[in-house]
C-alpha cells in the first residue's frame, strides 16, 4: 500500500478557526497568488493553468486551461461562474472549501477572471448551505472592503465584481448549462447542447466559464509554485491532488486531500490515514468510485487507480471525488432503489425518457422492494433502463480521454437521465440473485 | 430575372447546399437547415411533439431521435436539433432508431390517460397515430398514472386537461416567444411538472387558441369547439380569414353543414399558421340564431319590418332607388359599405353603383380609415418588407388591438430579427414596449411631430416639445433611427376622435423628405383594401385608377359613369343628415355604431330619403331601413380577398347561408335586374375574369394563378411576375395533420417579399394621356407588361397639409379613442364566446390628471364635450400622457361616437365627479 | 405578510443592482420572500413578478421548480433527514423514523403546534458524516437519535435559537459591497489590464 507523501495543497487550512476571515488568510500566505499574478499578464496566467493541466473537479474532468481556452476571441462581456451546488449524493467535498477555506476560493476565481478577461464573477452556493453562504459572505465582505474585490483591485486597475448567488434545492442545478439557466432566474433546465456550449454561449448568452469550487480552489497554489510544479504530481495523465469524500462502511470515513493516479482505491480503503479499513472488518460488497451517477464497481476493481482513465476503461467515472463503500450487510436492492429515487426525484422534467421512465423504473423497483415484484420485472427495468440510456452494460468509455463517452449512451440532454439507470444496471447485473429473493420470498436477507 | 443573375444565383445555390445520406439515399439540404425539417422535404417525416418551425427548439420530447452519423460513428440524436452537415448519414429506420422511439412512445404513454374517445383530438392525434401506426399491443406500466383535476379553464376560451400533456412546452413557448404573453408556465418539476397559470391571472392573451391548434395532444381545448365534433365528420376548405385586414391563410372546417372551426394555415408571407382569437373563433357568429335568413320590408306608413320575399323585397328596394333617382338625381343616391365582403362583391356593388344607380357616393370606410387615394396611392410595402426594414415607423393605431396577428409578425421582427420600431402615438399601445423610441404627442398634433423628425434644416431646439409632449432630446435620437437604413412606415388613425387629415399630412411630410418610405396600411376592416381596389370610394374605379383617368378605358364595359366625384362617408352622411340624400345603401354598414359621431349618423340615418340595408343581422341601423336583404356571410361564400398588403387570396364556401340569404354580389346583380339593368356576371368566377381584365392593378392575378400553389400564398396585386408554370392546386392534405400547423411544401417568400417591396407602378407617362380601349383578349393568358390602354395605377402625391396644430385648450383635455380587439362589432357580439371578452368602455387618465378631482381608479366620471356627455368609469392610466385621456371605440353602450363632433379637428372634453370612490388599490393608482 | 415590506424592496432593489439582468435577481428575492414570511405566498410572488418586470406566472415556475421554497406555511424549524444512499447505510431510514415517532408527525408534514415540519431529503452533502439531517439548513452531523431527542426539546424550548434561526434565514450576513468598490458588471465587459484605467 503506497500512500503519496505529497503535501495536501487546498486542505491545509481545513483545522484553521479563522481562515474565513480575511485577517486568518493573510496569515497564512492569503492573495499572495493574487498580487502575482495581476504582475503577469492574462496569458502568462493561463499558460501557467494549462500547463498544470488540471482536470475539473465538478465531475466531466475536462482540464479547465483547455477550457478557457474556448472562450471565442474578442467577444465580451464573458462571465465566469463558480458551481457551488454541489449535490451529487456521497459528494461533500465543496462544501469544506467553502466553509472553512473561502478566500482560497475567491482568490482562485479572482485570478481564473484576470486570466479570462472576464466582466463579473457569480459563487452559486447550493441552497441548503447556510454555513457556507454566511462564510463566504463574510468572506467576501472582507475582501471588498480590503480591496480584494471590486473596483480597482490591489491598485492594479482591474476591476472584478464578484456577486454570491444561493441556490434554492434542485441537483440538476449542478449541470452547467442548467446552473446558467438558474442564474437567469429560469427553472433550472439544462439548455440543449448543441449549440449552446456554455463557453461559446452562456450566461445571457455571452461567452461563459463554469468551473467548479474545487479546480479553483487549486488556482492559487498553481500560481504560486507554477503549473509544471503542480503537474509533477501525480502521473502523467492524472496530474496533482483531488480531494476524495469517503462514506460508508469504513472506519474512517473522511474528505481526504490525494495524490492522482498513484493512489488506488484499496489505499483510500485501507490505508490508515484515510478509510481505515473496512468497518467491523466487514466484506467489501460494492463501492461507486464517482457519486451516485457512477456505475458501481465490485471488490476485484480496489486496485484501479484514482485515474479517469483506467476507471472509464472499466465502465465507470471518477465523476465528482465521492466514493461510497457498500459492505456485505448492504441490500443491493434498497441501496440502488435509494439512488433510482434520488434521480426520479430530481430529474428536471425536460426529456420524456429521464421524467418518465425515471419515475418508472422508481415505482418498479419500490414495488420490488415492497414484496410485489415478478420476475419479469428485471428484464422490464433493464428494458426500460435501455430506452433511457442504450446499450450495454458495463460500458467501457472508447478512451479514457473522451470527456463524454462517445457514441453518446443517452436518449435524453444531459447525464441525469442515463445515470438513473447505473444503479440498476449496477445492481441487477452483479446482485440479480438478491432481487430474485425479494421477487420470491417478498423480503430480503439484509434485514 | 436577367440570364445572368440566375446562373449566379445557381452557382451560389450549388455552393451552398450540403449533401446527407437519409436512410441510404443523397438528399440535398441547405446548409443550417435541421434533420428533420430536411428529411421531412423529402418525404420522410420524423415523428416529433415539441418541434415547431415557428418556434426555438426545444429537443425535448426525443420523439425525433434517430441514429446520425456525423463521421464518428452512429449514435442517436434528435433530429429536431441537429443541423444537417457534409456528409452526415441519417438512418431513421434503423433498429436502434425504432427502439428509441418505441421507447419514447411508450413513456408517453404510461402516463396518457385512455380516454381518446371523449377527447377532441381523437382521430387527429399524432400520439395517438403513433400509437397505432408503431405503439406496442399492451402497456408493460401496471403502476397507478398520475393525476390531475380533468379540465380546468386557463381563460376563457382555453381549458386545460393536465392529464393528457406531454409536456412538448409548444404552448408556453408560443405564449412567451410568439405572442408575448407569458401567462403559462411549467411548474412544478421532473415527474410532477404541469402546465398552469398563476392563480387568478388566467392566460388572458389575444392569441390563445393557438395553443389549442399546436398542441400535438388534447391537452389544450378550445371552449367553442370542445365536444362539438369529431375529425372524422370534419370537412374542410382553405380559405382566408377576413375577421380583420391580416388576411390570414386558414382552414375552415364544418360538421353537419356548422362552421366548427378555423384553423391556422402556415404561411410564410402572412399568417405563419397563427390566428388571433377573433379570427379564430368568431364562427360563432355565423351560426348565429340572429342571422337574418330572409328578406325584411316596412310597408309604406308601417312601424315594423316584415318578412318578405326576395321579389317583393327586391322590388321595393328597386322602387325605392328609382324614385329617388328620378325625383333627386342620382348624386342624391349613397352607398356606404362593402368592406366586409369579398372583392367580388366589392367590385359588384361598385359596378352597381357607378352604372345602373348612377352614383359616385359609395365609401366602403365608415369615415374612421384612411382617404381611399392614399391608401392605394401611397407606395405600398409588404408585411415581409416591414419586418425586414431597418426601421419600422408605427402611425397609427395600435396593432396588437387591431391588426393582432401583423403584431406577431413585427413583435418576432423586433425580438428576434433585431429590427428597430419607432413608435408615434398618443396613447401607450400594445407595440410602446418593443419600441426603440416611442413619441406621444398631443391629439392633432402629429404633423408637427413628424416635420421635427425628418426635417434635419429644422434643428429642434431644447426647449421644444414638436407635437406637444415628446422631448427635443427625445425627438433627436427617434429622428436618427429614422436614417439608419430601410424605413416602412405602418400608416393608421391612431384616434377616431380626430380627423385622418393629420395622419395624412404626416405621411405626406414623411415621403417629401424620405421618399424611399413605403407604407402598410393599418385598416382593420376585413376586406377593406379589396373595397377600395374595387372602387368603393369616391372619385376611384376598380383597379387602383381615378375616376377620370378611368372613364375611357371602363366606359366601353361599363358604359355610362358619373361625371363627377361623389361624397365619401363623411360626406355622405353629412348630406343625409341635412336632407339630401335621396337613397342611402347600407352595404353590410352600421353608421350608427361605426362612424366617429354619433348624433350626425343618427340624424343621416332619420334624413335619409328611401334606406337599403344589405345585411347579415338586424343592427342598430339596418333596423332603421325601409328594405333589408339578408346577406351570406365568411364561410357561406367563395371568392377573393385582399389583405392590407394588397395580397389577393381566396375564401371557399364551406357552408350554406341561413334561409335564403345570399352573397352581396348576388344581391347586386338581382337588383341591377329589378333596376332594368344586367351587371354582366352570374358566377363569382366570372366576376373574378372581368376584375382581372379590367383593374389595372389586378393584371396577370388569373384565377387560374390563384388557384395554384403560388395563389395559396395569396398574390401581391400589382406585383406582376413572370408567368410560372403551376402545380396543380395545393390541397389541405399539405397541411400536416389539421391539428397541428399547416406546414406547406412550398415557400417562396423571397420572390415576393423582394418584388413586392415600393410596389407603388410607377406610373408610365404617356398613359394617362393616351387612353385606349381596352384589349379585347383580356388579361386571361397571365397577364405580363403593360396592355395598351390601361390606365396606370394611382400614385398618390402629398398635398398641401392642413394648416398648424389645433389651438390649445388649457382647461380641457383631448380625447384619444380607438379600437380593441374585442368590442361591439357585429361578429363579436354575436359570438357567445367573444362578447364578453369586451373590456367596455372605461376612461383612461393620467393619475396626475385625475388627483385634482379627488378620485381615482373606479370613480364614475360625467365626460362633457360639445358634441355630447356620458358617464364612465375612470382608470388611472400613466399610459395616458396628462392632457389626454383615452377611450377604447365602440364598446357596447355609451362612448366615444358620443363625445365626437367630425368637423372639429380634436374633441376636447372635460371630467366632473358624480361619485366618491372606493379606496383605490392596485397598480394603476399608485404609479 | 405577503408583500414584500418597505425594507425588503429596498434591498430587492440593491440585490437587483448586482445582476446585468433584473431576472437574474428572481431566487435570491424569492428567499428574501421565504425571510420574511417564512414560505413564499402568492401575494409575495406577484409583488416580486412586479418588481422584476415579469408575469406572476414566471415567478412561479421558477419557484416551483426550487424544492426549498414552500408555497404552503411551513414550521418554525424545518427538519431535514437525509436518507440517501451514505445515509442509508449508515442508519438514515432509521433517524427519519425516530424523527417521525419523536415529533408524531410522517415525513412532509408539519406538527400541530406548527413548531416542526419534518422532511425526507435528498443528500445534504455531508455523508461523510452520516448520519447527519439540518435544522432550516443548518448541519447537525454524525448525529444520535438520544441527540436529536435533546435537539428538538432545544428548539421547542428556544434554547437554539442563537445556532438555528426561523425559517427562511439562511445567512445572518449578508454581502454587502461598498457604494465606491462596486465597479458596476465589468462596466462595457472589456476587460482592462493592471495600470490601464478605464
Ligand atoms: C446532473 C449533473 C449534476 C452536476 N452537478 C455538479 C455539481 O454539483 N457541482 C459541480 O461542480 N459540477 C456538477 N456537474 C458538472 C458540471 O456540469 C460542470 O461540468 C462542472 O461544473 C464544470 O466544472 P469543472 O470543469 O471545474 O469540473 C454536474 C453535471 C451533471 C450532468
Ligand atoms: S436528462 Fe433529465 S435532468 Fe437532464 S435535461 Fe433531461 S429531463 Fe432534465
Ligand atoms: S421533436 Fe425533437 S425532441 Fe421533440
Amino acid at each position: 500500500m503506497a500512500v503519496s507523501d505529497a503535501a495536501p495543497i487546498i486542505s491545509t487550512r481545513f483545522d484553521q478557526t479563522d481562515a474565513h476571515t480575511l485577517d486568518g488568510y493573510l496569515r497564512t500566505g492569503g492573495y499572495a497568488a493574487l498580487r502575482k499574478a495581476l504582475a503577469m499578464t492574462p496569458d502568462q496566467v493561463l499558460e501557467e493553468v494549462k500547463a498544470a493541466n488540471l482536470a475539473g473537479r465538478g465531475g466531466a474532468g475536462f482540464p479547465a486551461g483547455a477550457k478557457w481556452g474556448f472562450l471565442p476571441e474578442d467577444v465580451f462581456p464573458r462571465y465566469f461562474v463558480v458551481n457551488g451546488d454541489e449535490s451529487e449524493p456521497g459528494t461533500c467535498k465543496d462544501r469544506p472549501l467553502m466553509e472553512r477555506d473561502p478566500h482560497q476560493l475567491i482568490e482562485g476565481l479572482l485570478i481564473s477572471c484576470y486570466a479570462v478577461g472576464a466582466a463579473q464573477a457569480f459563487i452559486y452556493v447550493r441552497g441548503e448551505m447556510a454555513l457556507a453562504q454566511e462564510r463566504l459572505a463574510i468572506a467576501l465582505n472582507g475582501a471588498y472592503a480590503a480591496g480584494y474585490v471590486g473596483k480597482d483591485i490591489l491598485g492594479s486597475g482591474w476591476s472584478l465584481d464578484v456577486v454570491l448567488h444561493w441556490g434554492a434545492g434542485a441537483y440538476i442545478v449542478g449541470e452547467e448549462t442548467a446552473l446558467i439557466e438558474s442564474l437567469e432566474g429560469q427553472r433550472g433546465m439544462p439548455r440543449l447542447k448543441p449549440p449552446y456550449f456554455p463557453a461559446a454561449k452562456g450566461l445571457y448568452m455571452q461567452p461563459t466559464v463554469v468551473n467548479n469550487v474545487e479546480t479553483l480552489s487549486y488556482i492559487p497554489w498553481v500560481l504560486q509554485h507554477g503549473g509544471e510544479a503542480y503537474a509533477a504530481i501525480g502521473t502523467e495523465k492524472a496530474t496533482g491532488l483531488r480531494l476524495f469524500a469517503l462514506s460508508g462502511h469504513v472506519r474512517r470515513p473522511g474528505v481526504y486531500e490525494v495524490e492522482m493516479g498513484t493512489t488506488t482505491f484499496r489505499d483510500l480503503v485501507e490505508a490508515p490515514v484515510y478509510g481505515g479499513g473496512m468497518r467491523h472488518g466487514n466484506a467489501l460488497k460494492a463501492f461507486i468510485p464517482g457519486g451516485a451517477s457512477a456505475p458501481w464497481l465490485y471488490p476485484e476493481q480496489l486496485d484501479l487507480g484514482l485515474d479517469a482513465g483506467p476507471v472509464g476503461a472499466a465502465g465507470s467515472m471518477l465523476g465528482s471525488g465521492a466514493v461510497v463503500i457498500m459492505d456485505e450487510t448492504t441490500c443491493a436492492v434498497r441501496a440502488a432503489w435509494r439512488l433510482v429515487r434520488f434521480f426520479a426525484h430530481e430529474s428536471c422534467g425536460k426529456c420524456t425518457p429521464c421524467r418518465e421512465g425515471g419515475a418508472w423504473l422508481e415505482k418498479i423497483m419500490r414495488r420490488i422492494l415492497d414484496g410485489y415484484g415478478r420476475e419479469e420485472d428485471l428484464d422490464l427495468l433493464l428494458d426500460v433502463g435501455d430506452n433511457i440510456s442504450p446499450g450495454p452494460f458495463p460500458h467501457p468509455a472508447s478512451d479514457g480521454e473522451d470527456a463524454v463517452p462517445f457514441p453518446f449512451k443517452q436518449t435524453t440532454i444531459c447525464p441525469l437521465g442515463p445515470s438513473t439507470v447505473s444503479p440498476v444496471y449496477s445492481s441487477i447485473w452483479r446482485f440479480r440473485d438478491e432481487y430474485l429473493v425479494h421477487i420470491k420470498e417478498g423480503g430480503c436477507h439484509h434485514g | 430575372m436577367a440570364e445572368a443573375d440566375q446562373k449566379e444565383k445557381e452557382e451560389e445555390k450549388e455552393k451552398t447546399t450540403v449533401t446527407v445520406t437519409l436512410d441510404g439515399q443523397d438528399i440535398e439540404a441547405e446548409p443550417g437547415e435541421l434533420v428533420i425539417a430536411a428529411a421531412e422535404r423529402h418525404g420522410t417525416y420524423i415523428p416529433r411533439f415539441c418541434y415547431h418551425p415557428r418556434m426555438r427548439e426545444v429537443g425535448m420530447c426525443r420523439m425525433c431521435i434517430v441514429e446520425i452519423d456525423s463521421g464518428r460513428g452512429p449514435a442517436l440524436q434528435p433530429a429536431c436539433m441537429a443541423p444537417v452537415a457534409d456528409g452526415m448519414k441519417v438512418d431513421t429506420e434503423s433498429a436502434r432508431t425504432k427502439k428509441a422511439q418505441d421507447g419514447v412512445l411508450e413513456f408517453l404513454l404510461i402516463n396518457h390517460p385512455l380516454d381518446c374517445p371523449v377527447c377532441d383530438k381523437g382521430g387527429e392525434c399524432p400520439l395517438q397515430d403513433q400509437t397505432l401506426a408503431f405503439g406496442p399491443g399492451e402497456s408493460r406500466f401496471v403502476e397507478e398514472k398520475r393525476h390531475f383535476e380533468k379540465p380546468i379553464p386557463i381563460s376563457d376560451l382555453v381549458y386545460l386537461d393536465r392529464e393528457r400533456c406531454v409536456l412538448c412546452d409548444r404552448c408556453t413557448r408560443f405564449a412567451d416567444e410568439v405572442a408575448g404573453d407569458p401567462l403559462i408556465s411549467f411548474i412544478d418539476r421532473g415527474n410532477h411538472t404541469q402546465v398552469n397559470t398563476f392563480p387568478d391571472d388566467p392566460f388572458a392573451s389575444y392569441f390563445s387558441g393557438n395553443t389549442v391548434q399546436i398542441c400535438p395532444v388534447g391537452a389544450l381545448l378550445a371552449r367553442p369547439y370542445r365536444f362539438r365534433a369529431r375529425p372524422w365528420d370534419l370537412d374542410q376548405v382553405e380559405s382566408t380569414c377576413t375577421a380583420c385586414s391580416v388576411g390570414c391563410r386558414i382552414a375552415v372546417q364544418s360538421s353537419s353543414n356548422r362552421l366548427v372551426r378555423k384553423l391556422g394555415v402556415d404561411v410564410d408571407p402572412v399568417n405563419w399558421g397563427w390566428l388571433c382569437d377573433k379570427g379564430r373563433f368568431d364562427f360563432e357568429a355565423v351560426g348565429s340564431d340572429d342571422r337574418l335568413g330572409a328578406p325584411l320590408v316596412r310597408a309604406p306608413g308601417a312601424e315594423d319590418l316584415a318578412e318578405a320575399s326576395w321579389s317583393q323585397a327586391l322590388a321595393a328596394a328597386a322602387e325605392g332607388i328609382t324614385r329617388a333617382r328620378i325625383r333627386r338625381g342620382p348624386e342624391s343616391i349613397a352607398v356606404l359599405g362593402g368592406a366586409r365582403g369579398t372583392n367580388e362583391d366589392a367590385y359588384a356593388w361598385s359596378k352597381l353603383a357607378r352604372t345602373l344607380l348612377g352614383t359616385d357616393s359609395v365609401d366602403a370606410q365608415m369615415g374612421d380609415g384612411l382617404p381611399a387615394e392614399a391608401v392605394v396611392g401611397l407606395p405600398r410595402a409588404t408585411i415581409d418588407a416591414a419586418c425586414a426594414a431597418d426601421t419600422i415607423l408605427l402611425l397609427g393605431p395600435d396593432v396588437k388591438e387591431e391588426l393582432p396577428v401583423l403584431y406577431l409578425r413585427l413583435r418576432e421582427a423586433v425580438v428576434e430579427r433585431g429590427a428597430t420600431l419607432v413608435e408615434l402615438s398618443p396613447v401607450e399601445t400594445g407595440m410602446t414596449r418593443y419600441a426603440e423610441a416611442s413619441l406621444r404627442y398631443r391629439p392633432g398634433e402629429v404633423t408637427e411631430l413628424v416635420r421635427a423628425l425628418v426635417d434635419e434644416s429644422a434643428a429642434v431646439g431644447d426647449s421644444e416639445r414638436p407635437g406637444g409632449l415628446a422631448p427635443a432630446s427625445a425627438v433627436r435620437e427617434a429622428a436618427a433611427l429614422l436614417r439608419r437604413g430601410s424605413l416602412v412606415c405602418l400608416l393608421g388613425r391612431p384616434s377616431l376622435a380626430e380627423p385622418a387629415q393629420p395622419v395624412v399630412d404626416a405621411a405626406g411630410v414623411l415621403l417629401d423628405a424620405l421618399p424611399e418610405t413605403t407604407f402598410l396600411p393599418v385598416l382593420r376592416r376585413g376586406n377593406v383594401a379589396g373595397a377600395l381596389d374595387m372602387g368603393l370610394a369616391p372619385g376611384l374605379l376598380p383597379g387602383r385608377i381615378g375616376l377620370d383617368q378611368g372613364r375611357p378605358w371602363l366606359a366601353r364595359e361599363w358604359e355610362a359613369l358619373p361625371g363627377g366625384r361623389g361624397l365619401d362617408a363623411q360626406g355622405i352622411i353629412t348630406a343625409a343628415a341635412e336632407g339630401r340624400v335621396g337613397c342611402l345603401v347600407l352595404v353590410g354598414a352600421d353608421p350608427l355604431a361605426d362612424f366617429p359621431d354619433r348624433e350626425l349618423a343618427r340624424r343621416a340615418l332619420a334624413g335619409a330619403g328611401f334606406v337599403l340595408a344589405v345585411d347579415c343581422f338586424l343592427t342598430d341601423s339596418s333596423r332603421r331601413a325601409d328594405v333589408v336583404l339578408p346577406a351570406a356571410a365568411f364561410g357561406e361564400k367563395s371568392g377573393t380577398t385582399t389583405n392590407i398588403e394588397g395580397r389577393v387570396s381566396r375564401l371557399h364556401q364551406k357552408v350554406t347561408a341561413p334561409g335564403t340569404a345570399r352573397a352581396d354580389w348576388m344581391i347586386a346583380a338581382e337588383l341591377a335586374f329589378h333596376l332594368g339593368g344586367d351587371l354582366g356576371f352570374d358566377s363569382v368566377d366570372t366576376i373574378w375574369d372581368e376584375i382581372e381584365r379590367l383593374a389595372p392593378s389586378h393584371q396577370g392575378l388569373t384565377r387560374a394563378r390563384l388557384a395554384s400553389p403560388e395563389g395559396f400564398d395569396g398574390i401581391v396585386a400589382g406585383t406582376v411576375h413572370d408567368a410560372e408554370t403551376h402545380g396543380g392546386p395545393p390541397s389541405m392534405a399539405q397541411t400536416d395533420s389539421p391539428g397541428i400547423q399547416g406546414a406547406l411544401a412550398h415557400t417562396k417568400v423571397d420572390t415576393l417579399a423582394s418584388s413586392a417591396m415600393g410596389t407603388a407602378d410607377k406610373p408610365d407617362p404617356s398613359s394617362g394621356l393616351a387612353m385606349q380601349p381596352p384589349d379585347p383578349s383580356g388579361g386571361g393568358g397571365g397577364g405580363t407588361g403593360t396592355v395598351a390602354g390601361r390606365p396606370a395605377v394611382l400614385r398618390w402625391t402629398p398635398g398641401p397639409s392642413a394648416g398648424g396644430p389645433p389651438p390649445l385648450d388649457r382647461y380641457s383635455l383631448r380625447l384619444v379613442t380607438s379600437r380593441r380587439l374585442y368590442d361591439d362589432g357585429t361578429f363579436v357580439h354575436h359570438s357567445p364566446s367573444l362578447a364578453p371578452l369586451a373590456p367596455g368602455a372605461r376612461l383612461g387618465v393620467n393619475p396626475a390628471d385625475l388627483a385634482p378631482l379627488g378620485v381615482g381608479t373606479g370613480a364614475r366620471v360625467q365626460v362633457t364635450s360639445g358634441r355630447g356627455r356620458v358617464v364612465l368609469e375612470a382608470v388611472a392610466d400613466p399610459g395616458v400622457p396628462q392632457g389626454s385621456v383615452a377611450l377604447a371605440w365602440n364598446q357596447p353602450g355609451p362612448g366615444a361616437a358620443d363625445l365626437i363632433d367630425v368637423t372639429l379637428a380634436v374633441t376636447e372634453v372635460r371630467l366632473e365627479t358624480l361619485s366618491v370612490p372606493a379606496p383605490t388599490s392596485g397598480r394603476g393608482s399608485d404609479a | 405578510m405577503g408583500r414584500l415590506t418597505s425594507e425588503n424592496v429596498e434591498l430587492a432593489r440593491e440585490i437587483i443592482d448586482r445582476y446585468p439582468r433584473s431576472r437574474s435577481a428572481l431566487i435570491p428575492l424569492l428567499h428574501v420572500a421565504q425571510e420574511q414570511d417564512g414560505w413564499v405566498s402568492t401575494e409575495a410572488m406577484s409583488h416580486i413578478a412586479e418588481l422584476l418586470g415579469l408575469t406572476p406566472v414566471e415567478v412561479l415556475g421558477t419557484a416551483s421548480f426550487y424544492g426549498m421554497f414552500k408555497r404552503e406555511p411551513v414550521g418554525r424549524y424545518v427538519v431535514s433527514v437525509c436518507t440517501n444512499i451514505s445515509c442509508l447505510l449508515l442508519g438514515g431510514e432509521e433517524l427519519l423514523e425516530h424523527c417521525e415517532a419523536r415529533l408524531g408527525v410522517k415525513a412532509g408534514a408539519t406538527t400541530p403546534d406548527g413548531v416542526f415540519t419534518l422532511e425526507d431529503v435528498e443528500c445534504i452533502a455531508a455523508c461523510t458524516d452520516a448520519p447527519c439531517l439540518q435544522v432550516n439548513y443548518r448541519f447537525f452531523l454524525n448525529i444520535t437519535h438520544d441527540e436529536v431527542d435533546r435537539l428538538l426539546d432545544d428548539l421547542r424550548a428556544g434554547r437554539r435559537d442563537e445556532e438555528v434561526p426561523p425559517h427562511g434565514t439562511l445567512t445572518r450576513v449578508r454581502p454587502r459591497v461598498p457604494a465606491e468598490r462596486w465597479s458596476g458588471h465589468g462596466a462595457e465587459g472589456l476587460p482592462v489590464l493592471p495600470g490601464q484605467s478605464r
